[in-house]
């Protein structure tokens, strides 16, 4: 029994031989990136963790003028932004990888990705405006 | 999506139990997985006690005894019953291995239960369509490429580059490995595997070969080579003891290593 062409349902025999159904379109040349990408922000995150925590602690039950006195420091701030890029950015890697692994259906899956991308742009944005909007003191 | 329950007409339903055999001293429950594509069923679990003094210590001695003695319909492959042909390739007590190579008493909790290799489609019984995984080992051209004029005599190579090999080139292809993988399991139709994949990185790691770059674009995928997650059942199940997740992280570290 066969394979079918767009997943690996048996339910549908193909006529394509095994080889040119491996081979189908090609290698993409990508993949690299986000593979290294997603070491470097899972480092970046380890790093920050710590002086993040220490960050958060310092602000728990605290009023919004001291969060905005605390994160005035330049920085803390940085620290803060460079958290939510990396985190932001490991998790739009990571989501994707997941809906690459169970989601089969072509269509489907660009739509998931692409809010995906959505996603995790608009709560980086959201996070870093935050946290700008804070420590400028506006 | 990815299918996590089996179709309606792979739902295993209750099997034959075959009688004990007559005058045995001492017998093994075997639970053996059955499908014949001719006549329509379901597959089944049959039930067949093995005469443990007439056989064999591996389980494919207790395969080998039920076909002779029992069902001779009871349809696997085995060639040459050493663990270096990787015929005889089947999940045994839950794991994926060599019946030739696992003893029965190394089965602990009762029956030895007997299933073929996870998530390919069944031909008979214990033996799985491996066209696909067969296809995916002529995808990565598992052969000496070179563009150099051929030299008089062997192609050279030393002492270290040879040790490089170690831990690749016994691969068998078995499939257990890639038999054994979820990633492999969801995207077999584009995921090479592990074992196509140990086998990609031998030929990328042979110090006579040219065309190591070519390889790795031929690899460079975010399916082909990057659904591995490092799940590591790959180097859990291979009968040989090798690991093939540490050969699939050597071609990360390559590709990476000729981007940076």
């Amino acid at each position: 029994m066969s394979f079918d062409e767009s997943h690996g349902s048996p339910k549908r025999p193909s006529m394509r031989t095994p080889l040119g159904r491996v081979r189908n379109l090609g290698a993409a040349h990508s993949g690299t990136s986000d593979f290294w990408r997603q070491r470097i922000t899972g480092v970046a995150m380890t790093l920050l963790m710590i002086p993040v925590l220490v960050i958060i602690m310092m602000l728990l039950g605290r009023n919004q003028v001291y969060a905005a006195q605390t994160l005035s420091s330049i920085p803390v701030a940085v620290i803060l932004l460079l958290f939510i890029l990396a985190s932001a950015w490991h998790m739009k890697i990571g989501m994707q990888v997941v809906i690459e692994d169970y989601i089969h259906n072509e269509k489907l899956k660009l739509v998931s990705i692409m809010l995906n991308n959505f996603f995790s742009s608009a709560v980086a944005l959201a996070s870093t405006y935050a946290i700008l909007k804070l420590s400028s003191g506006v | 999506m990815v299918e996590f329950a089996l179709p309606k007409n792979s739902k295993i339903t209750g099997g034959k139990i075959w009688p004990k055999p007559a005058g045995a001293a001492e017998v093994r429950e075997f639970r053996v997985y059955r499908w014949n594509p001719d006549d329509g069923k379901n597959p089944s679990v049959d039930t067949y006690y093995v005469d443990t003094n007439d056989c064999g210590p591996m389980v494919l001695d207790g395969l080998i005894w039920i076909k002779n003695n029992i069902d001779p319909s009871l349809t696997f492959r085995r060639s040459c019953r050493e663990g270096v042909c990787g015929s005889c390739a089947m999940n045994i007590d839950g794991q994926n291995t060599l019946a030739c190579t696992r003893s029965m008493h190394d089965v602990k909790d009762g029956a030895v239960k007997i299933n073929p290799l996870p998530h390919q489609p069944v031909v008979k019984d214990l033996v799985p369509d491996l066209t696909n995984f067969y296809a995916q080992y002529a995808s990565i051209e598992p052969w000496l490429k070179t563009t150099s004029p051929t030299p008089q005599k062997e192609w050279r190579q030393s002492h270290e580059d040879r040790e490089k090999l170690d831990g690749l080139y016994e691969c068998i292809l078995c499939a257990c490995c890639s038999t054994s993988c979820p990633s492999y399991w969801w995207n077999s139709e584009r995921y090479l595997g592990p074992a196509a994949l140990l086998q990609a990185n031998r030929w990328v790691s042979d110090s006579r070969d040219e065309a190591t770059g070519e390889r790795l674009d031929n690899l460079e995928d975010p399916f082909r080579l990057y659904r591995c997650h490092t799940i590591l059942n790959c180097a859990k199940a291979c009968p040989k003891g090798l690991n093939p997740a540490e050969a699939i992280a050597e071609l990360k570290l390559k590709m990476v290593e000729r981007q940076i």
